[in-house]
């Protein structure tokens, strides 16, 4: 056989410079990176909902009384507890049990759709209210912010449910598991924007 | 494996001689497939590096029809809008589509081989790269076609770009929306090859290659990887929001419902001067390896050139609001903004300290690449003179919107990134090509340029001085400008002769004999040069072992390997191996999927070749630029303002990305 591995996973059989990296996959560390330009990305949209705070604050509606923010907390609780169960994914899958990962992605990703269900429902209520893209600085600035990271978790959901067709067909175990451990990475990011937006947006 | 490894196959020939009756062949042996699927960094790296001239020479024709149209006061050659969109596009197709792309061109092909890395660290990911870059280049182009390229200058200024004075048509947007949306697909593109030169960079070093043995190339390249991953959001986010003013009805930029312009400025400069350093570190770097070359000696002060530069990429996230003195921010933001850029010029004046350095003492041989390598360095100091004064708050207030700004602007990225890539050009074309540019249309090349761009580019110092704004379309005799502009147009043109000259001195080198420049033919120190002109497939036949900074002078190298050839070291690193195996290697890279199944390289320990190294190439593989179509689909979506149009491209383009994705992570999970 040639001796040459056209496989392009990490890992690379070869040794390399040491640069204090070598225990990291190098796609988790390209996924560290990608997270890395995500941090600006949202920094930008909330600094943009701040640039216009003061003026929402003396022009508009309170906030605090537009929004529901004992709804967004249970909505936030719930967005917590699915970072719980990517965590359990992960480890039933380094445990090579099979089934109770996979389960544990599905539940994951169920909980990802009812975050977003909430949202939508959110969103609805809000547009009734005359709370929109268009209707004035608050709708704008808030929307964006919040439609960004909804879309952010709806992706978040389609790449559990392939990890989840995946795992359930054996395709993880304790040998390779990298793949689930990068959704992982990205929804723990996620969670994270939402633990920051619903702080800096909804409470202060 | 061996069955097919034994198949008797053209390994790299594209296609078949053609005057016999050719054998037939497949899909995969055309050179169609073979460039539209490749995920070889060289291919790569050539495709980005071609369509980088070619986007340079567009560029240059638009620059051509403005100077024409300045050459005497009330010239109508070009109609005002027309000259709106000649600016606007000049602008942004050479920064995002010509400098970028020739610095991510170079790069790709060489840094790899820099570092002893068998290809870049995801080569799929590189393709996708390369295909969004052109789908948003082509995207942007067609403006021309459906009503007008963007007009609004290439910081796009808000409230300008908002609907009421940059409307869209009936069908589709307007050249606004074109220029938003093409380039968000040009910034995707940029992020993910960011995100790749970091990974390749950090992690598939050779072994020895500390990070203080890196190339200076692949050091500036590492620093503007992340100066591009950090900077592209904030232009992201920018674009959205205007997106979103144009097309939802929010009023983010639009004064009347409560919206701040000045926002659209910060947003923008976070990119923007972050971008300009994207654009001239690439530059810093290739002048930093020709000029040790060229003069047979090290870089003097090595360290104090790879930090510098990271000093740069640092300050350079801290002092965008120098582009917004005029807007009013206050003494205290001006004075701090100020502060930042003058510390700029603490690297940059340290790192010309040490080319020159470098230079004194040395042997000096001047090739064509070390003629723009020393032209940029004395261009550069201009340009960054320039910078200096502009970053004082009261001389900017003076000079801003003039035509001194564009003075500088063309100083540092003509006399500067582009003479480095120009120089990195004459440098690696034997590497990439295994011909040489002559030496004679070379130089010719360069003294035109150098006699061009000054006279083209110099008395616009003195026209802004004399208070000639930048962007009017045409003006007034009587103000002292005639001369001037009459001057600086003659040089343009002279400036585009000498183009010409250069790309007849590509076309040219193809008539020469291949392979007529052996490994290593300007005698250079890094691993590049070790391997064939132009490399194989799987660029070294073992994986190198770096000692020092300058691998190929180094005499304990040759020692180790039992090479005999000194200095130019032919064969330093690279074993000699027999045919055979040469083909097997070629033959995996370009076979189909089955050779994919071996060896996954996390589970067990693969197969030595040649020293018990081995080097993963995947296989060709046509889903990124699936892809990458598709996204130029849903780029169209948002373009149509018929709901039947943005529904079909909406669905089309998400089909083909989901489809897409799904064939790319099949191939690399099985």
């Amino acid at each position: 056989m040639a001796a040459v591995t056209t496989d392009h996973s990490p890992g690379a059989a070869v040794e390399r410079a040491p640069t204090g990296l070598e225990g990291l996959d190098i796609r988790k560390l390209g996924m560290w990176c990608f997270l890395g330009s995500e941090c600006i990305f949202f920094g930008a949209l909330i600094g943009t909902y701040y640039v216009y705070r003061p003026q929402i604050f003396a022009n508009e509606p309170h906030p605090h009384h537009v929004l529901d923010i004992g709804f967004t907390a249970f909505l936030a609780f719930i967005l917590l507890m699915s970072s719980l169960t990517m965590v359990l994914a992960l480890s039933a899958i380094q445990h090579n049990l099979r089934r109770a990962g996979s389960l544990w992605l599905l539940a994951t990703a169920f909980l990802g759709t009812c975050f977003l269900a909430g949202q939508a429902y959110e969103f609805t209520k809000l547009a009734h209210e005359g709370v929109t893209l268009a209707s004035g600085t608050f709708g704008q600035s808030f929307l964006t912010l919040t439609g960004f990271h909804g879309t952010h978790v709806f992706v978040g959901v389609l790449w559990l449910l392939a990890c989840f067709a995946r795992a359930i067909r054996g395709g993880f175990h304790a040998g390779n598991y990298v793949g689930v451990e990068i959704a992982g990475l990205y929804w723990h990011f996620v969670d994270l924007v939402w633990v920051a937006i619903f702080t800096l947006v909804y409470l202060m | 494996m061996a069955a097919e490894v034994a198949a008797p196959r053209a390994p790299t020939a594209p296609a078949a001689p053609a005057v016999e009756v050719a054998p037939p062949i497949t899909v995969r042996e055309w050179a169609g497939w073979q460039w539209l699927a490749t995920v070889d960094h060289k291919k790569i790296g050539i495709l980005y590096f071609l369509s980088a001239w070619f986007f340079f020479l567009v560029g240059g024709v638009e620059a051509l029809l403005i100077r024409t149209q300045l050459i005497v006061p009330n010239n109508t050659f070009l109609h005002p809008d027309v000259f709106n969109q000649m600016f606007t596009m000049h602008a942004t197709t050479m920064i995002f589509l010509a400098i970028m792309p020739m610095s991510v061109g170079l790069a790709n092909f060489v840094v790899p081989l820099m570092i002893g890395a068998g290809d870049m660290a995801y080569p799929r990911l590189n393709a996708f790269s390369y295909w969004v870059f052109l789908a948003g280049a082509i995207f942007l182009h067609l403006s021309f076609l459906m009503g007008g390229a963007p007009n609004v200058g290439w910081f796009g200024y808000a409230p300008l770009t908002e609907k009421p004075y940059s409307p869209a048509l009936e069908l589709h947007g307007g050249g606004v929306d074109f220029w938003i949306l093409g380039l968000q697909l040009l910034g995707v593109a940029s992020v993910a090859g960011a995100i790749n030169f970091i990974i390749t960079i950090l992690k598939l070093r050779a072994p020895g290659m500390t990070f203080m043995r890196l190339p200076l190339f692949a050091w500036m390249t590492l620093i503007v990887s992340f100066l591009i991953v950090f900077a592209f959001p904030s232009l992201t986010v920018g674009l959205i929001l205007l997106l979103f003013d144009r097309m939802f009805g929010s009023h983010f930029f639009v004064p009347a419902g409560g919206g701040d312009p000045l926002l659209w400025q910060h947003l923008f400069w976070f990119f923007g001067h972050p971008e300009v350093y994207i654009l001239i570190l690439p530059a810093m770097g290739i002048v930093s390896e020709v000029l040790p070359v060229f003069s047979r000696k090290p870089i003097f002060g090595y360290s104090f050139v790879a930090y510098s530069g990271v000093a740069i990429g640092f300050l350079g996230f801290t002092v965008w609001a120098h582009h917004m003195f005029a807007t009013g921010l206050g003494d205290i933001a001006n004075g701090a903004f100020a502060t930042g850029s003058f510390l700029i010029g603490v690297p940059t004046g340290v790192k010309i300290f040490n080319w020159i350095g470098t230079l004194w003492g040395g042997s000096i041989r001047f090739k064509t690449p070390m003629l723009f390598a020393v032209g940029f360095i004395a261009m550069f100091i201009i340009g960054g003179i320039s910078g200096i004064s502009l970053a004082s708050p009261p001389v900017d207030l003076q000079q801003t919107d003039s035509y001194y700004v564009v003075a500088h602007i063309h100083y540092v990225l003509f006399g500067g990134a582009i003479m480095g890539l120009t120089a990195g050009t004459y440098y690696w074309w034997p590497k990439i090509f295994g011909r040489f540019l002559d030496d004679r249309l070379g130089k010719l090349h360069f003294w035109l340029l150098m006699i061009g761009f000054n006279l083209a580019f110099f008395p616009m110092h003195w026209l802004g001085t004399e208070g000639m704004p930048r962007r009017i379309y045409t003006y007034f005799p009587g103000h002292g400008f005639e001369v001037w502009n009459m001057v600086s147009t003659i040089g343009a043109y002279i400036l585009g002769v000498s183009i010409l000259i250069f790309l007849a001195n590509m076309l040219l080198s193809f008539r020469r004999p291949a392979g007529e420049v052996g490994n290593n033919p300007w005698e250079g120190a890094t691993l590049e040069w070790a391997t064939t002109s132009p490399p194989p497939p799987y660029n070294f036949e073992a994986i190198p072992i770096v000692y020092s900074r300058y691998p190929l002078w180094e005499d304990r190298h040759i020692e180790e390997h039992g090479v005999t050839a000194p200095r130019t070291a032919t064969d330093a690193i690279s074993h000699p191996t027999t045919t055979q195996e040469t083909e097997a290697v070629v033959a995996v890279r370009t076979a189909e999927a089955p050779a994919e199944h071996q060896a996954p390289a996390e589970h067990g320990e693969p197969a030595g070749h040649a020293g018990g190294h081995t080097f993963h190439l995947p296989a060709p593989t046509i889903f990124p630029l699936v892809v990458a179509f598709g996204l130029l689909l849903i780029a169209f979506a948002f373009l149509f303002a018929p709901a039947v149009l943005k529904i079909t491209f909406l669905v089309t383009g998400a089909v083909y990305i989901v489809a897409g994705i799904y064939g790319w992570v099949k191939q690399v999970s099985e």
